[in-house]
């Protein structure tokens, strides 16, 4: 088994060279640094981390504040997706073009910004006051700075296949009788399912792993607002590598089963709803 | 395809599209959603950097410490997203126009830092380079300083940006495949004569956005950079870095001073890149990415 | 159900897709709209179906004035060219979707629906598929399925948009015979449209022409190709050719050539003769008959063809060769009409 297919264009070599050589030292390296201090604590080690109190609670917070951003951009986003491609109103390109924003904005800029829209003497921060509602310094306030630094990947996974719909399909349930909403919810919400669930799943891992926009606005307080990032940083800062990579080899673990199994989802939903 | 006569399948007819006041209804509502999360922020930056006069505005860019922060950003950005233009072309000719076994591995590495959080693609370096790191007592022994300074913001920043181009490039490169090339070579044009004349022509589009999100990207990465500066004001501050020392100095409207300029390149960047699709859309790759 | 069409005007935009068009379809009929792209058959069919709103006219189901009725209660079947099957369900789950949507109250049970589904699956002979789904199905089966769904709400008329567009020759022949005995078993009334004249003479109980947006004919199979009203009617319905001829008070010249007929009523003017390619005869070149000369001879799924030159002009036509006939290029013949139709100009 050769390990490529013979071609007539040149520079495999020394494009495919340059590519592993520069993998390696940026990404290889590293990350072979980080097995290898994790390797150090064995699993045990790991282990006694994970269960610190401290270290526990604030992954709580950070998996499940970004499970329920996660949740909360998915319905948005479909629906901001949906009038995106379905409406027509002016402005329409400006607004999608916005859809992009958490994406292109530095995370420390969104950080401040929030903070200071949220804090008691912000501009809705002040509002929410009145009610008697304290975002800033609360989950709360990380819960709203990672629905914003999600949003773009639940709007952009549906709208294509908001795009493909084949409209025929909704006209012949209507002859079949179906209102509006039955098409809607029988007909069209299926047959975006995967690509929502798809859009969950990354706004899930891009939320977890947040730092900058959170740390402003969170307020930081242990066991209370204290994301998993900012307590490596934390354990960095006092040079203890071994406790700093044990969450973030955790992290990196319930991540990926958390996505293994969301993908397991998804195929079966494939499968199931027949949806290529 | 159906023989529509006169009604072509994509304009509304009345029963395939919610009532009209159900449309606005839900309109209002996506844009009351978008103006609040999105849109909102980015006023505040505005309205809190010239909330004193211009004057004060401008006096931000006058400390020393705020101009050693633009300098060091530029510099970064200067390194980081030329060297990982190269990496995006030669990664993206060698996976696009050849087959060869391990090729989804190597895809995979690509898009590994999109999975890592900032944090940790910082702690990786301090893991090897640091103090305490693999590497830390042989820099020392050797005066050499990568966490800290220059070369360790250079190092995670590189890291955290380098799939963009290639990730543009790959499918682009893919979608065009290699007919164009080997015309070129049939007429007797020389591999990198090849690559000058015909493959770089059509993928300018692509990799100019490709380049455009990784230097706002690399400009404005926070927390890998973080990690490994140490935060020395003055040295190993980059923007980012530096308007958080502000804010947490309760200097506000510096603060959002410098957020606005981080501001205007997103801006910047968003503009061109919704141009660039506009203009060049079937210039670009196909596959959305995100 | 009977169907009546009431002077149906539909403009998108400025464009006029139909201009005025009165249909009274027979209860338990099976009509087909025809016609070429343009036309607006298609749009007639999805203004019966309530999926377009026209811009003037009504629409009856019967004694009632159907007009302003949504597509959700005019209780009719639609079967679109490209099945459009729900892709995400079985297809038992695909046929039962309209029992499933109607309102708790009129809805059967969960036996019955199933019930129902299975005959309405073995009544067009899918009886094994329920549980497939739609992308492991054929074309042809999809669209029997696509009908079977559009049948289980007992429809009062059943709609059909060039339902067999999709597919090909051979299966959609067979599905044609197919549609035919199914309706012919059920009952329903039927409209279909089809750009195929052979699909609609062959099917068709009437068929109604339509051109640029306006009705040109309606009537049976054999009324429409042996009396069309219009030469876009001749020429549409079947092959045909043509000849420029002059009306002389009460003879039919080609050329000075007189035909064996008498008009009934004198008129003075140009004009045109359609031929059909079996309705010319050739014969041996003697002084009385047509003079011809054949131009070539091409072969088609139905025999031989030969294009003779008539006379001095430049004027073709298309002649259907028997099998006795022993005629080569070049040769001079006599032409012989037995049947044509004659418009003024």
């Amino acid at each position: 088994m050769r390990f490529k297919q013979p071609s007539a264009l040149p520079g495999f070599g020394l494009a495919l060279g340059y590519t592993l050589f520069y993998l390696g030292i940026v990404v290889l390296l590293p990350l072979a640094a980080l097995v290898a201090e994790a390797a150090g604590l064995g699993l045990s080690g790991i282990w006694a981390v994970a269960t610190e109190p401290r270290v526990l609670a604030a992954l709580r917070i950070s998996f499940g504040l970004a499970f329920a951003a996660a949740l909360v951009d998915c319905v948005f986003g479909l629906l901001i997706a949906w009038v995106l491609t379905r409406y027509q109103f002016p402005g329409r390109k400006l607004l999608d073009a916005a859809v992009d924003l958490p994406f292109a904005l530095p995370t420390a800029v969104a950080g401040i910004a929030l903070a200071t829209l949220y804090a008691p003497n912000g501009w809705i921060g002040g509002i929410l006051a009145e009610v008697g509602i304290k975002v800033a310094f609360t989950p709360a306030g990380i819960f709203i700075a990672l629905v914003f630094v999600a949003l773009p990947f639940t709007v952009r996974t549906v709208q294509p296949l908001i795009a493909e719909i084949d409209r025929s399909v909704e006209e012949v349930s209507a002859t079949l009788g179906a209102s509006r909403l039955q098409t809607i919810a029988r007909i069209i919400i299926p047959m975006l399912a995967p690509a929502v669930l798809t859009g969950f799943a990354l706004a899930f891992a891009r939320s977890v792993s947040e730092y900058g926009s959170v740390i402003f606005i969170a307020g930081n307080l242990p066991y209370k607002s204290e994301i998993a990032p900012v307590l490596i940083v934390i354990k960095l800062e006092e040079f203890n590598y071994p406790g700093a990579t044990a969450i973030a080899v955790i992290m990196l673990g319930l991540a990926f089963v958390i996505l293994f199994a969301i993908n397991l989802i998804q195929a079966w939903s494939r499968r199931r709803l027949g949806h290529a | 395809m159906p023989e529509r006569n006169q009604t072509p399948n994509k304009t509304a007819p009345s029963v395939a599209t919610e009532s009209a006041p159900a449309r606005t209804a839900l309109i209002a509502l996506a844009l009351a959603f978008l103006a609040l999360f999105l849109i909102l922020p980015v006023v505040v930056v505005f309205t809190e950097a010239f909330w004193k006069g211009v004057g004060v505005y401008l006096a931000t860019f006058e400390d020393p410490d705020a101009q050693a922060a633009i300098r060091l950003t530029l510099i970064v950005a200067a390194i980081a997203v030329p060297l990982n233009m190269i990496f995006g072309v030669a990664a993206s000719w060698a996976i696009a126009k050849f087959e060869f076994h391990g090729k989804s591995l190597l895809i995979t590495l690509i898009d590994l830092p999109f999975s890592i959080s900032p944090v940790v693609s910082g702690l990786i370096y301090v893991l090897l380079f640091g103090a305490q790191g693999y590497f830390g007592p042989w820099l020392k022994a050797h005066n050499i300083e990568i966490i800290f300074a220059l070369p360790g913001i250079v190092l995670a920043t590189i890291f955290v940006t380098f799939p963009f181009v290639a990730r543009e490039l790959i499918p682009l490169m893919q979608e065009q495949g290699n007919t164009d090339e080997e015309a070129a070579l049939t007429l007797g044009a020389g591999g990198l004569r090849a690559f000058f004349t015909v493959t770089l022509p059509n993928i300018r589009w692509g990799l100019l956005y490709g380049v455009l999100l990784c230097n706002a990207r690399a400009m404005g990465e926070f927390g890998a950079v973080s990690v490994v500066s140490g935060h020395i004001r003055g040295l190993t501050d980059t923007m980012p870095l530096h308007v958080e020392i502000l804010y947490n100095e309760y200097n506000f409207t510096a603060a959002f001073a410098m957020a606005s300029l981080l501001t205007l390149l997103a801006l910047v960047t968003l503009a061109a890149k919704t141009l660039l699709e506009m203009q060049y859309g079937e210039a670009l790759a196909r596959t959305p990415r995100v | 159900m009977r169907i009546r069409v009431n002077d149906i005007t539909k403009d998108f935009g400025k464009t006029g897709a139909l201009r005025g068009v009165s249909l009274d379809i027979h209860d338990g009929e099976l009509i087909a709209l025809l016609g070429p792209s343009g036309s607006g058959k298609t749009t007639l069919l999805r203004v019966i179906a309530g999926l377009e709103t026209p811009s003037a006219g009504k629409v009856f189901f019967g004694d009632a004035d159907a007009t302003g009725v949504p597509v959700q209660r005019r209780r009719i079947g639609f079967v679109f060219q490209n099945y459009a099957l729900f892709k995400h369900m079985s297809v038992r789950d695909n046929v039962a979707y309209g029992l499933r949507v109607l309102p708790r109250s009129q809805q059967p049970s969960s036996t019955e629906v199933q019930k129902r589904v299975q005959d309405l699956l073995d009544l067009v002979q899918l009886p094994g598929i329920g549980e497939r789904y739609p992308r492991q199905l054929s074309g042809g089966q999809q669209q029997r399925v696509a009908l079977a769904r559009a049948l289980a709400v007992e429809p009062r008329v059943l709609l059909l948009d060039e339902p067999f567009g999709a597919l090909d020759a051979k299966v959609r022949k067979d599905l044609r015979h197919w549609l035919r005995e199914l309706h012919d078993r059920t009952g329903h009334t039927t409209v279909f449209v089809t750009h195929d004249q052979e699909e609609a003479l062959e099917l068709a109980d009437r068929v109604a022409i339509l051109n640029g947006g306006k009705l040109e004919q309606i009537g049976t199979p054999d009324e429409v190709y042996d009396s069309p009203a219009s030469p876009f009617v001749m020429s549409f319905v079947g092959d045909t050719t043509s000849i420029p001829v002059e009306f002389d008070g009460d003879r039919l010249l080609y050329e000075g050539h007189a035909f064996d007929v008498s008009l009934t009523e004198p008129y003075r003017g140009g004009g045109r003769l359609f031929l059909r390619p079996g309705d010319v005869e050739i014969v041996d070149a003697a002084a009385g008959a047509l003079p011809g000369v054949i131009v070539d001879i091409r072969r088609t799924t139905a025999g031989h063809r030969a294009h003779i030159k008539l006379g001095a002009r430049d004027v073709t036509i298309e002649v259907a060769l028997g099998h006795s006939k022993d005629i080569r290029k070049g040769e001079r013949v006599g032409v012989s009409i037995l049947r044509g139709r004659v418009f003024a100009d």
